[in-house]
């Protein structure tokens, strides 16, 4: 892709994520931030794409940093990802015995 | 066959079809978390989108070229798996935002390490095939990725109040800021120019970018934090589309355009139902204190106002049992004393005795929108009975007792009537049209943002003091025994 396309996929991104982003309510917005912050955790790929090649170069130091940074960009999705389903979980509608067990006690 | 079908799945457009693919399920999965039905499964969706964006990228050819490439990339992941999942599985719900500020830094740090082992693969050979729009791009995400890793650190150290909330300056902030943002662009600019030692030159844009990441967060008061986590998040998302140009990776630019774009619109709402400006929050980190100095002013006017009248837990229970209508006004204290199943109790207990029970829910109540709400589900309140500002606000009018637990600033009639304080203009909940006021808080002193609460002097209202939690359980005690 030259830059010119990458240049106009980016500006067809943003609005996209506008327009996809500006119809979630008040409530929902924790766990947007918290889900669109695990998204960015894709930044991992590109630590997969270059570390093949600080092996090629023997770049011990290279390899270390990549290592880091694909750790780092694993924590940010994997973390991301469970940390929101656990606050939605939150929002799910349960069955009313939850009142009974309240005036049991 | 096996050759034929490696070389199908290696193949670029192959490829390319996968990453549309994880790109599809992104947006789907976005648009799924903007209703509460729908929200658990749009953030699955997202993440079968990342599986198969990761999958695609290690089936590109020579991604994985031999089994010490493929050794380093499973440490990592599962170094990373490792830390993650008990991360967030043992997180409390309280701790949510600097938990979400902690996931964006290493996500910032990820693109800023990846940026500099960029560079370290290109310094030796120095020579013409590396594109100066790759080089650009990866200065770019150097500098953001570590702003973003150093500046959520900071938020994180004031949200778990390891790092005082108060704003902290140095003299001279403004020059130290100017020198170090010189600083990070000059040695981009050196490198962009082709000097020779860009080794040199490219720590020195991470270490500059890192400190200002540093010098910029650690001045805004903690009441600020949700926005500037939510900015350092959008950044963080501009960095990973940076990166994706630097490496032509197409899925790399659509998500984190998405991020953020997304995070943009969320930091500018945030902003808003705070009555501030984006450039202002920004502002407390570069010019430094006005916010803070007026809101001693504030303060100190505010307070002549007389004096608080206290209550018991006894009185309180009494002056709610009696009444029609109670809103309960929760704020982060209710978060601090992880009182939100003591507060459903007691509203159970309430509406067994006939008493309409409703919560008010500002916008930036606690300390992210939403925070509330994600507290009050987790203690299983009924989803209808949690108001926003808008609709509850023409009911206090008709509200016998408000009970705010926890919360201050959001209350605060000074945003409403005193054109002097630093909050005037906020939209509030505005409380004191209720019958009464009942204020749950640990000690008179002011809330987040360093402003007295005239409300509290108000003669309707009475203060209960203590742990939200404990007076709160109190109270339904004493409801128990009416």
């Amino acid at each position: 892709m030259d830059l010119v396309t990458q240049i106009g996929v980016l500006v067809l991104a943003a609005f996209v994520g506008f327009e996809v982003i500006s119809k979630v309510p008040n409530t929902l917005h924790t766990p947007l931030m918290s889900g669109t912050n695990a998204i960015h955790g894709i930044v991992l790929l590109g630590g997969l794409l270059v570390i093949g090649e600080a092996v090629g170069a023997h770049d011990v130091l290279g390899q270390i940093i990549l290592v880091i940074a694909i750790a780092f960009g694993t924590i940010n999705i994997v973390g991301g990802f469970l940390v929101t389903d656990r606050m939605l979980g939150m929002f799910k509608r349960k069955p009313e015995p939850k009142t009974d067990e309240g005036e049991g006690s | 066959m096996s050759i034929l079908a490696t070389s199908f799945l290696q193949n670029r457009h192959f490829i390319d079809s996968l990453y549309i693919l994880a790109v599809i399920l992104f947006i789907l999965g976005l648009r799924g978390l903007a209703g509460p039905r729908t929200a658990v499964r749009g953030n699955q969706i997202a993440a079968v989108g990342m599986a198969i964006a990761f999958v695609a990228t290690l089936l590109q050819e020579g991604v994985v070229p031999n089994g010490h490439t493929a050794i380093l990339i499973a440490v990592g992941v599962i170094v990373g798996t490792l830390v993650g999942i008990p991360a967030a599985r043992n997180v409390k719900m309280t701790a949510m935002p600097q938990m979400v500020a902690l996931f964006n830094g290493v996500g910032g740090g990820a693109v800023a390490l990846i940026a500099w082992a960029e560079f370290r693969r290109h310094f030796p050979g120095a020579g013409g095939d590396w594109y100066t729009k790759s080089m650009i791009a990866s200065l770019f995400a150097a500098i953001i990725g570590s702003i973003s890793f150093w500046g959520s650190n900071i938020a994180f150290g004031k949200l778990q109040e390891i790092l005082p909330g108060k704003p902290i300056k140095l003299p001279g902030q403004q020059l130290i800021n100017l020198v170090l943002l010189i600083v990070c662009v000059g040695s981009a600019i050196a490198i962009a120019a082709g000097t020779h030692s860009q080794a040199l030159f490219i720590l020195g844009v991470l270490v500059a970018a890192g400190v200002l990441g540093n010098m910029v967060v650690l001045p805004i008061g903690g009441a600020d934090m949700p926005v500037v986590i939510s900015l350092l998040n959008a950044f963080t998302g501009l960095s990973a589309a940076a990166t994706g140009i630097a490496l032509n990776n197409f899925a790399l630019i659509v998500a984190g355009t998405i991020v953020g774009a997304s995070g943009s619109i969320l930091t500018n709402l945030m902003a808003v139902a705070m009555n501030r400006s984006v450039p202002s929050i920004i502002a407390g980190g570069f010019g430094g204190g006005d916010a803070a100095a007026a809101g001693g002013g504030g303060a100190a006017g505010a307070g002549a106002g007389g004096t608080a009248r206290s209550t018991s837990a006894q009185d309180a229970a009494i002056q709610l049992a009696y009444a029609r209508q109670v809103v309960v006004v929760p704020g982060y204290g209710m978060a601090v004393a992880q009182a939100q199943h003591a507060v459903r109790e007691m509203a159970l207990a309430l509406e067994r005795k006939g008493v309409e029970v409703k919560y008010a829910i500002h916008p930036v109540a606690g300390r992210m929108p939403g925070h509330m709400n994600v507290l009050l589900a987790e203690a299983d309140v009924p989803y209808d009975q949690l108001k926003e500002m808008d609709d509850i606000n023409p009911e206090f009018g008709r509200t016998d007792v408000s009970l705010i637990i926890g919360a201050n600033d959001v209350t605060n009639p000074a945003a409403n009537n005193d054109p002097g304080s630093p909050i005037y203009g906020m939209p509030i909940l505005e409380v004191a049209k209720s019958q009464s006021v009942i204020v749950l808080k640990r000690s008179m002193s002011s809330g987040f943002a360093g402003i007295d609460n005239p409300l509290f002097y108000d003669p309707k209202t009475a203060m209960l003091f203590g742990d939200a939690k404990a007076s709160v359980s109190e109270i339904t005690a004493e409801l128990s025994n009416l």
